[in-house]
């Protein structure tokens, strides 16, 4: 008999990496912040998917929900951009190298606010991209002042309300092209997970807004986007299962209380009804659902739209396979000859 | 006041006498939208094929369709290509400008107009040549749609009458101009001009002294705008990412490169693009694609004009600061503001080159021809992969827009720089990378690109502090650090970025320092200083900035030293001051032209000679 204890061994994903390889820096927000949960999520999804650390670029503008991209996937390449242009860097390096796997973490301010004209922009070009908003209703960074997203008659925290109709990202996201389209709570974590599998499933652009309560600023009562006022309002449309592509079990569940949608890459969202029929290949519907719950002062949040047929950017340029910021030479310096034919045509 | 007395050398080209043989200024005074262009194009292009060195200048409005606009063609045979103010030579065939057209003429002059026009009358001293263009096109043209544009192919016939420019190389320019697939087009035109030579011959006795008489000055020569210059540029560059937002003067830069792009850079059997363009929502969003195409590897531009650089201010800090890659063509156009967007200037010197807020400084190339468009584009490339940066390319509206005579381009010599970029197996030798430590004392760190296969290939790009491990960090030392690098990798830059030509004259206490196109004006202004005023003059063509080291020993050797540039405020001189020695300053002078037409020789002449207090 041996006396030698071996260690467990380690958890470890499908590429043999610890979870560790999935985690960043420490977070410097505030205890407490939504966002931080968000990032928990990330490093979960990706490590539980599998995805390559070093396949992914990072995007993210200005404010506390953008710093945040130090604080998870400390193996991936990140670029910080300045305030509302995160999708102008995202698009410009997605092009330049297709194989990367792209999340950009926003904020409320970033996207509705300074972001429009991009984020509107991003939309029409269905770039191959993550686009995550860590939605709470205020500019966190700049300390409190309200956003493009904060719903009328919310209150500051002085008591001052918000008299400008907001933005909703997720209709924006519908009306203009968007190919995923989500709203989830920072603190459902379940339902959070199964999205943002999904969209690394899912080949196009992926917007997912999620409200991410700003304990500092806005979780007072009158904010729209407190976790109380989330824990009474949220409206889930369904409940979400992710099988990945590897998973080839078939989970026995009740007939016509179902249904899947498959994503690129094999992997199946698996939608299980909660008491309201919803088609998330419908974008009217969708619109309407939004419409309805809005009036009814409810917060809608689930997988609203998936189109998996729709061309990406980068298939609409018909860019070459290989990435462009890996072409050779050759394929980027055209031969003396077609010099000489360019001078002939000008002589 | 000078109570010298200095009488003028007999200019070479006087009003009288066989002097205008291949040395004269024609200009054509239309309404843009009238299809003038192909016909101008085409004449400029004959005196070229006749061996005469020839540029064109185009002075058209903001405007669609309707305003007055001025082609002005010169032939020299002395190889001034540049702008002259003296016209000796006028078609005239707007109503709207007609009289004053004729009136700014030079004595001698000729003119051809649209007869019901009657500008005769106007002046004694010129010499007029009347044709009726509109009974002129009815049996050339039965379609009275047509009739607008081919109306001026007949004044390509008469003025080819008048000058003597032979009938056979109007034909040729004619079938170049339209190339094979619009044959009948050229068909059609071909007849108008012979109508007009016909015309012409026989009715008018020729009586000035515009003539153009075969030389051998122009073999092998293109025609070529700059826009199309830094495209061919760009792309054997080895552009892979182009994102724009279409503004004049740049627009026609960035079209022109699409064309080619197609033809030469898409796979011919999978279809497939070596390059990626896109015509983005605004300027910002242009530059912000560039950045991150560059930060990923590609080799990314933009072109834009004055309004777009004022946008892109914000990201260009960011590249800055972060160094990241992006090649930015401005052809400038009149600021501020709007200002005049078709017309020239040279104005963005001082916005560009330190572009942002904070402490910023960004390298300039100033080409001055279509050659150096296509030789410092591909520069450009290199220069900001090799110290990862924005790199300005500081073009302007006459060399962006105007067909300029040009020497064949040469292929490039030196192979396509990616610059410090570690790769995994870099890697995994050197067991990781500090992303802005300054390895090479260049003050340029190595980078990787996203999406390299392996673990420590990662860092975080960021416009806030950070140290030398790409960390966020708000120590002073940490800034200053970094700071006092990138002033460092500036100043490396300066024996990198194409150095100035310097023509010395023997002896000369007076120096001239211009750049870019200005180049034109002060070569033949400083023919004239020393031919008319015995002034002999040195010269220093900038080529970019940072300023070599050059700079202060030109300035050095010469007791006034005069800085010849396209707008108000002497911006040239200003960016000089913020580095030169109080004693250098003191000698520098300033020659300034702002009134958005390309600089002539006369103005530059004129003012040295002032200043100089010759006159
Ligand atoms: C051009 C510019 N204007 C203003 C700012 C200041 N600023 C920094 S973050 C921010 C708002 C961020 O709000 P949001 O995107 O909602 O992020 P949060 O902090 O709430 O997560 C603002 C206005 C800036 N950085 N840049
Ligand atoms: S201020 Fe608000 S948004 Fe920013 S870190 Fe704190 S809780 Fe989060
Ligand atoms: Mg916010």
């Amino acid at each position: 008999m041996s006396t030698t204890v071996t260690p467990p061994p380690k958890k470890t994903n499908r590429l043999g990496l610890e979870v560790l390889s999935y985690k960043g820096s420490k977070t410097t927000l505030c205890a407490g912040c939504g966002h931080n949960a968000i990032s928990e999520r990330i490093v979960e999804c990706f490590y539980e998917v599998g995805v390559n650390p070093w396949n992914v670029a990072k995007f993210s503008g200005i404010g506390c929900s953008s710093k945040s991209p130090a604080y998870f996937l400390g193996l991936s390449h990140g670029f910080n951009a300045v305030h509302g242009r995160m999708p102008a860097i995202a698009t410009g390096a997605l092009m330049a190298n297709r194989n990367l796997v792209g999340l950009g973490v926003s904020g409320d301010g970033d996207t509705a606010s300074i972001g429009l004209g991009q984020f509107m922009h991003m939309l029409r070009r269905n770039v191959r991209l993550i686009y995550l908003i860590e939605n709470n209703g205020v500019y966190g960074l700049t300390k409190g002042q309200f956003s493009a997203t904060a719903d009328l008659g919310s209150t500051l925290k002085t008591g001052i309300p918000n008299e400008l109709p907001p933005f909703d990202c997720c209709a924006l996201a519908l009306h203009w092209g968007a190919t995923f389209v989500a709203r989830s709570f920072s603190g459902d974590k379940k339902q959070l997970q199964a999205i943002l599998k999904a969209a690394i499933s899912h080949r196009g652009l992926s917007v997912i807004d999620v409200i991410s309560p700003c304990v500092t600023f806005n979780d007072h009562e009158g904010s729209t986007k407190s976790y109380s006022y989330m824990k009474d309002h949220e409206e889930p449309l369904h409940q979400l299962d992710y099988v990945p592509f590897q998973d080839d079990i078939a989970i026995e569940l009740p007939e016509g209380e179902t249904t899947e949608v498959e994503l690129h890459d094999g992997s199946r969202l698996r939608i299980r009804k909660l008491g309201r029929d919803f088609d998330p290949t419908d974008r009217i519907a969708a619109l309407a659902a939004l419409d309805q719950a809005e009036a009814a002062g409810e917060v809608l949040t689930g997988v609203l739209y998936v189109n998996t047929s729709k061309p990406t950017f980068d298939d609409m340029l018909q860019l070459d396979d290989t990435p462009l910021a890996l072409l050779p030479d050759a394929k980027l310096r055209p031969s003396p000859a077609v010099l000489e034919q360019a001078m002939e045509e000008l002589r | 006041m000078s109570t010298l007395e200095v009488s003028p050398v007999e200019p070479s080209s006087g009003p009288t006498g066989p002097s205008l043989v291949n040395d004269f200024s024609l200009q054509v005074a239309t309404v843009n939208g009238s299809g003038s262009q192909t016909a101008n194009s085409v004449l400029m292009r004959a005196i070229l094929q006749m061996g005469i060195p020839v540029s064109g200048k185009n002075m058209f409005p903001s405007n669609i369709a309707g305003l007055p606009t001025w082609f002005t063609i010169r032939a020299s045979r002395h190889g001034y290509i540049g702008r002259r103010k003296e016209i000796d030579f006028l078609v005239a065939m707007n109503p709207e400008t007609a009289q004053e057209d004729v009136r700014k003429l030079e004595a001698g002059a000729g003119v051809v107009y649209d007869e019901p026009l009657k500008l005769s009358q106007i002046r004694s001293d010129l010499h007029f040549y009347p044709v009726p263009f509109d009974k002129l096109v009815g049996p050339v043209c039965s379609e009275p749609k047509l009739r607008k544009l081919v109306r001026n192919m007949i004044y390509d016939g008469v003025v080819a009458n008048l000058l003597s420019i032979e009938m056979e190389e109007v034909r040729q320019a004619l079938v170049k101009q339209f190339g094979p697939k619009k044959a009948k087009a050229a068909d059609l035109n071909w007849r108008a001009a012979q109508t007009g030579f016909d015309y012409a011959a026989k009715t008018f006795t020729k009586t000035d002294a515009c003539r153009v008489e075969r030389s051998n000055q122009t073999a092998g020569k293109i025609i070529i705008d700059g826009n199309a210059a830094c495209a061919l540029g760009a792309m054997f560059a080895g552009v892979s990412f182009v994102a724009w937002y279409p503004i004049t003067p740049s627009s026609s830069l960035v079209e022109t490169l699409i064309g080619y792009m197609r033809r030469f850079r898409t796979d011919p059997e999978t279809g497939k693009a070596s390059y990626a363009i896109v015509q983005a929502e605004d300027e910002l969003a242009s530059i912000g694609m560039c950045l991150g195409a560059g930060w990923a590897g590609a080799r990314a531009m933009t072109a834009t004009a004055g309004p777009g650089v004022s946008l892109m201010s914000e990201f260009v800090g960011l590249g800055y600061y972060a160094e990241t890659p992006a090649v930015i063509i401005n052809v400038e156009r009149v600021g501020p503001s709007t200002g005049l967007p078709t017309r020239t200037q040279q104005a963005d010197i001082l916005t560009t080159a330190t572009l942002s807020h904070g402490d910023t400084k960004h390298p300039m190339i100033f080409p001055a021809s279509p050659e150096e468009c296509f030789r410092y584009t591909i520069d450009a490339f290199d220069l900001a992969a090799r110290f990862q940066t924005p790199v300005f390319v500081m073009s302007d509206l006459d060399l962006g827009m105007n067909n300029w005579m040009a020497d064949a381009f040469p292929y490039p010599s030196k192979p396509i720089d990616r610059g410090k970029v570690l790769t995994a197996e870099d890697l995994e030798r050197a067991g990781g990378f500090a992303r802005y430590a300054d390895v090479d004392g260049d003050g340029v760190g190595w980078r990787t690109l996203p999406g390299t296969n392996h673990p420590q290939a990662a860092y975080f790009t960021r416009g806030s502090g950070h140290n030398e491990k790409a960390q966020y960090t708000e120590r002073e030392d940490d800034y200053i650090r970094n700071m006092d690098r990138l002033a460092h990798k500036f100043d490396v830059m300066r024996g990198h970025v194409p150095q100035p030509v310097v023509e010395a004259a023997e002896g000369a206490e007076v120096g001239l320092i211009a750049f870019g196109t200005s180049d034109y004006a002060v070569r033949e202004s400083r023919d004239q200083l020393l031919a008319e005023y015995g002034i002999a003059a040195s010269y220093f063509r900038l080529r970019a900035y940072p300023f070599s080291s050059d700079l202060a020993e030109f300035i050095a050797r010469h007791q006034r030293v005069y800085v010849v540039e396209q707008n108000r405020d002497g911006q040239m001189l200003g960016l000089m001051r913020l580095e030169l020695a109080a004693d250098l300053i003191a000698k520098l002078r300033s020659v300034r032209y702002y009134g958005g037409l390309p600089l002539d020789a006369r103005t530059v002449t004129d003012d040295v000679v002032a200043q100089e207090g010759k006159k």
